[in-house]
């Protein structure tokens, strides 16, 4: 915070000073002359006029993420930090100690006087642009409990390790969101008969032109549903700078990938969306999992990643402790699935050999987690193999093992701690 | 997004004192990864990798930043990149 941007180099041109300056810190003298030679000549920066504010180069010696803390860092840039299962042992996750996951390094803080949504495309009767007061008060407000849960969530459990951010169980969390339907704004713009998917953009973006924007699509079907929301509350709070602040779409039921922040930009389209980040990533294999759910964007072989598994985490121990036997051992922990809501959670202290039913704690709605909590009566010294199994009201059940797949999505296998009683 | 949009808003980043820290192993190739890689992303992308990818992984990983994510990287820095990476960082 303190110290100052370094001094412009009178034979670098102007506009690469300030993203040359970021790397300066990290990277001396190779980077700036290596670097910017090159991209100068290509012209490569995503967006030169970036960086011809002073605001900027105050910005880049910003500390990370100052609004959060105790998160665990997987990256610095783009950020990808996860939140530790300790924080998890509340209904909702305090803001800051919620999860941070970008694509992207460049990601602007906004002012929320100057934001504005444009909403266009070419199967919209009406295209609308919306300032975030006009978003607030033009359109009714709603709040819903939702859990937002990264696609590679336990990404580093599969076995063996599949490349991306190796998270642990900490890419979730579970918030309050208040904001206005997308289907209410939308209804504003009229939607044409030939519309087939709803894409959404946030402000930020890679540090080349040549990076693929993050862009996704939503069926029509899922963007007209009640619960898509269009959030500028996280917990009673404004969404914090990290969490996509001033406003970002809300896909209960669905991974986080489709929960674009920063959103500036929405377009009812009458064709697929065909980038990147629909066509190649965030996908799965057909086999192993369900299908159905967005049509538009699905292969023979494949389709993206849409609804949850259900899944559960226990939340208070951790694997290794030590209780004593003389008392009982009260074990935390939480549930979820796509929306169908949890219907029980079983427990095992034996491996899974024998379960019990565990008492699930208040509703907060069917695509909130769910809590619940179990007391352990200890019968005997030595070591017990804690395991937590969910079922979905629609019957469906955590899985022994997950279901493979090349980019480690979706992993709810049962999970087993041991503990020790002494 | 509107040009006076980017103009009032800031730039901000993961700490860059923070991830100057993460040192990468000395060797053939490093100068190229933080004069090239690091202009998208910090190096904990590559040290979160090791014993992960063998030279296959490393070589469509860094297949993907160049004709995907757009690196302005050419075949003899390629070389040189994915050489490193395998020695020091593969599985």
């Amino acid at each position: 915070m303190t110290k100052k941007p370094e001094q412009r180099k009178s034979n670098q041109p102007y506009e690469y000073t300030s993203l040359t300056k970021a790397y300066f810190m990290i990277n001396r003298r190779n980077f700036i002359l290596k670097s910017a030679g090159t991209l100068a000549g290509l012209s490569l920066w995503q967006k030169p006029s970036l960086a011809t504010t002073n605001a900027i180069e105050e910005a880049l010696i910003l500390e990370p993420l100052k609004s959060k803390d105790g998160l665990i860092k997987k990256t610095y840039r783009p950020p990808n930090f996860e939140t530790p299962i300790s924080y998890f042992n509340t209904t909702f996750t305090p803001n800051k100690h919620f999860f941070v996951r970008y694509h992207h390094a460049i990601i602007p803080e906004i002012n929320s006087d100057n934001w504005q949504l444009s909403i266009g495309g070419d199967a919209i009767n009406k295209p609308l642009s919306l300032t975030l007061k006009q978003l607030q008060t033009d359109f009714k407000s709603v709040e819903i409990a939702a859990l937002c849960l990264c696609s590679g969530n336990r990404r580093s459990l599969f076995n063996p390790p599949v490349s991306g951010v190796q998270w642990g169980s900490g890419a979730m969390g579970n918030a309050l969101w208040r904001g206005v339907r997308l289907k209410d704004v939308l209804a504003a713009t009229g939607i044409k008969q030939s519309a087939l998917e709803v894409s959404f953009n946030g402000a930020d973006s890679g540090m080349l032109r040549t990076t693929p924007d993050f862009m996704k699509s939503l069926p029509l079907e899922k963007v007209l549903d009640e619960n898509t929301l269009i959030a500028f509350e996280m917990n009673g709070e404004p969404l914090p700078h990290w969490n996509g602040f001033p406003a970002r779409l809300i896909v209960p039921g669905w991974t986080a990938t489709y929960w674009i922040k920063h959103l500036t930009e929405i377009n009812i389209q009458s064709r697929p969306v065909d980038n990147f980040w629909m066509k190649t990533a965030y996908r799965i294999p057909k086999e192993g999992f369900k299908s159905g759910q967005f049509i538009s964007q699905e292969t023979q072989l494949n389709m993206p990643i849409t609804e949850l598994v259900v899944n559960s985490l226990i939340t208070n121990l951790m694997d290794g402790q030590s209780f004593s036997s003389n008392k009982a051992i009260e074990i935390n922990g939480v549930a979820w699935d796509k929306g169908d809501g949890i219907q029980r959670v079983e427990i095992s202290i034996d491996g899974g050999k024998t379960w019990e039913l565990t008492t699930l704690q208040k509703n907060y709605g069917r695509f909130s987690w769910r809590q619940w909590r179990y007391n352990l009566k200890p019968t005997h010294t030595g070591e017990y193999r804690i395991m937590a199994r969910a079922t979905s009201i629609s019957g469906i059940t955590q899985p022994l093992e997950p279901v493979a797949n090349p980019s480690g999505y979706h992993h709810n296998a049962l999970q087993t701690i041991s503990i020790q009683l002494i | 997004m509107p040009i006076f949009f980017l103009l009032i808003t800031l730039f901000t980043n993961a700490a860059l004192s923070e991830e100057s820290q993460i040192h990468l192993k000395e060797d053939l190739g490093k100068e190229n990864i933080i004069s090239q890689c690091s202009i998208c992303h910090s190096a904990d992308y590559i040290t979160m990798h090791a014993k992960i990818l063998d030279r296959s992984g490393w070589e469509k990983t860094v297949g993907k930043m160049i004709n995907v994510m757009g690196a302005p990287i050419n075949d003899c820095d390629k070389k040189i990149i994915i050489d490193y990476l395998v020695k020091n960082y593969g599985k």
